[in-house]
């Protein structure tokens, strides 16, 4: 009886532990992203199978009056549309991109990247920072691509961001999280959700974001580039609700030595 | 580019079978253009070489052909040294490649002029109007009305409006595919001198490039590939883009002269497969959505609809790409 109790309370904290971004809830914890599906066909059936509620699109890719495009796909999925700045290099391009997004889409969130040079697309912080800034003025809700810096991080949120996004590896390396002691520290110190963006490879990746603190994760390339998008969409899903459960759930500490799980003492002994 | 096989993509197997079996018949497609018109089609058959240039690229490569392997496609792995035998001008640190040594190439700018020489030989009457609407009657299609108004009746209609498929008035909802422009931007360069031996593809730290080389010089360089809609403009990053590519996988492309750029829309279908057939209004049929594949899927594709057209059946090679695959999944 009491075991049956505890499993309904399991169940209810699953539907009730909500994402809260900006007053905003969402019902899942995995955000996607477009690039790299093979087609749209393919990319709708993966964002199904994800589960996601957001996903985000490069504006710069995209004319928002096509039709048959990536936010076609996303309204008859029912997704929530996160316009990013990918492919700006400047503040200047990223705040400009920001501002077209918001006159197209009639939303104010926007994932802000600011890539510092296209072979490693990493982070620019002094570009980012900037446009950080004077997007928060002008009443956006940003959420910032950023380095793993944990002092870059708690800077973003100080400017007024609305989450920060932490990389756990360059994007589309599929390295996974590269440093998870600095992912760790952002997390400590957050007041706003921490989303590890960037990076992840396979399932494991994200569920070791999640036990480590993360309140969300973004990928694309995992999923849109596998061999069976959908499939990788489906494990991603699970993975993060998996790796949620464990963080809320509070692991053992490691031990050296082994302990038994059943204890040795009093055990009945034959003659 | 006539390349079914790099054109491979996880997922999409039918449409290599059907590309090569378009392949097959491209050499007895173009000899019987150049018989009945005397014009050239610009057709080789000397292979395909893609390229890696970096290690990244060079694993991607690899992945490909294992893919290949799977479904028994032949291709050869080359390593950087015996790419650069095949094409000396490939830049010395190219990591590997593969060799597609029955792919090969036609040019669009003469197979088309000769296609409609073709038609017009053999008693095609050639229309040059705009299409405003399809005619229904009963629910019937009974032909297409003209921008000018004029109307030409007919049993069976096909439409073959690539992207603009959608823009035809007339249609009920839902019985013409959804297909959307993607755009390409390709660079036209010319040589003079000995540059390229046969059409090369490359993967220059994750990005796609291609350059096809022409009997009279010319190289074609392409292509971007954007979801922009109806745009066809030209831009500086669309052709940096190629450049800077072109120039890391063959340096020497900096001392070609420039010839054109230009912008085109391919029609691409939600599963980048054409679709060819019998709609679900009776006397309709559409045949769009080639995508990146027009060309090389010309031969098959004619054949496929030909047999639509006259017999009302679907070959067993054009099952797969029928209409209804969609009206099944959005019914579904």
């Amino acid at each position: 009886m009491e075991d049956v109790e505890r499993g309904e309370d399991v169940e209810r904290v699953a539907d009730t532990d909500r994402l809260v971004i900006a007053g905003e809830e969402l019902g899942s914890r995995l955000i996607m992203g477009t690039g790299g599906a093979p087609s749209m066909q393919v990319l709708r059936e993966a964002l199904t199978a994800s589960g996601t509620e957001l996903t985000t699109v490069a504006m710069r890719r995209v004319d928002p009056s096509a039709r048959g495009s990536v936010l076609d796909v996303l309204t008859g999925c029912g997704i929530r549309v996160l316009p990013n700045t990918a492919g700006c290099f400047t503040a200047g391009e990223a705040v400009l991109t920001a501002k077209l997004a918001r006159e197209a889409l009639g939303t104010n969130w926007v994932k802000l990247e600011v890539i510092a040079d296209e072979h490693t697309l990493l982070p620019d912080p002094i570009e980012l920072v900037e446009a950080a800034e004077q997007l928060v003025d002008d009443g956006f809700v940003v959420l910032p691509y950023t380095n793993d810096d944990p002092v870059l991080a708690r800077r973003l949120e100080q400017i007024g961001c609305a989450a920060v996004m932490p990389l756990g590896s360059p994007i589309g390396s599929g390295l996974g999280i590269r440093n998870p002691h600095n992912i760790e520290l952002i997390v400590e110190r957050a007041g706003v959700p921490v989303i590890l963006d960037a990076g992840l490879g396979t399932a494991s990746d994200a569920a070791l974001a999640m036990e480590l603190g993360c309140d969300a994760v973004l990928l694309a390339t995992a999923v849109t580039r596998a061999q069976s998008p959908a499939r990788m969409a489906a494990a991603m899903r699970h993975a993060v609700e998996a790796g949620r459960l464990a963080r809320l759930a509070g692991r053992i500490p490691k031990r050296h030595y082994a302990q038994a799980s059943s204890p040795f003492e009093g055990l009945a002994t034959s003659g | 580019m006539l390349t079914p096989v790099s054109e491979l993509t996880y997922g999409e197997e039918p449409l290599l079978r059907l590309g090569l079996a378009s392949r097959e018949r491209y050499g007895a497609f173009a000899a019987e253009l150049a018989e009945l018109t005397g014009l050239e089609t610009g057709y080789r058959t000397n292979g395909i070489i893609e390229v890696a240039f970096d290690s990244d690229d060079l694993r991607h490569l690899d992945d490909l052909r294992r893919f290949q392997e799977s479904l028994g496609i032949p291709t050869e792995a080359l390593n950087g040294r015996e790419c650069r035998r095949l094409e000396p001008m490939l830049a010395p640190g190219v990591r590997g490649g593969l060799l597609a040594p029955e792919d090969g190439s036609v040019d669009p700018r003469r197979l088309t002029p000769a296609l409609l020489a073709a038609g017009e030989r053999l008693g095609v009457r050639l229309v040059r109007s705009r299409v405003s609407a399809v005619l229904v009657e009963n629910d019937v299609a009974t032909g297409v009305r003209l921008d000018d108004g004029a109307e030409i009746r007919a049993d069976r209609t096909l439409l073959a409006a690539g992207p603009w498929c959608g823009d035809i008035g007339g249609l009920p909802d839902g019985v013409v595919p959804e297909v959307r422009p993607v755009k390409g931007q390709v660079l036209r360069l010319r040589t003079r001198a000995p540059f390229i031996q046969r059409s090369t593809r490359g993967i220059v730290k994750g990005s796609s490039i291609y350059l096809v080389p022409r009997a009279d010089g010319e190289i074609v360089v392409g292509a971007t590939q954007e979801e922009m809609g109806f745009d066809t403009r030209v831009t500086a990053g669309g052709l940096w883009e190629l450049l800077r590519d072109a120039r890391e996988l063959l340096p020497g492309v900096t001392e070609l002269d420039f010839a054109e750029v230009s912008a085109g829309l391919r029609p691409g279908s939600p599963d980048n497969a054409p679709v060819m057939g019998p709609t679900a209004l009776p006397g309709l049929y559409v045949g769009t959505g080639h995508f990146r594949n027009g060309i090389l899927l010309t031969p098959v594709s004619a054949d496929i609809l030909a047999e639509v057209l006259v017999d009302g059946t679907v070959p067993e090679v054009g099952r797969p790409f029928t209409p209804e695959r969609f009206q099944t999944r959005s019914g579904a």
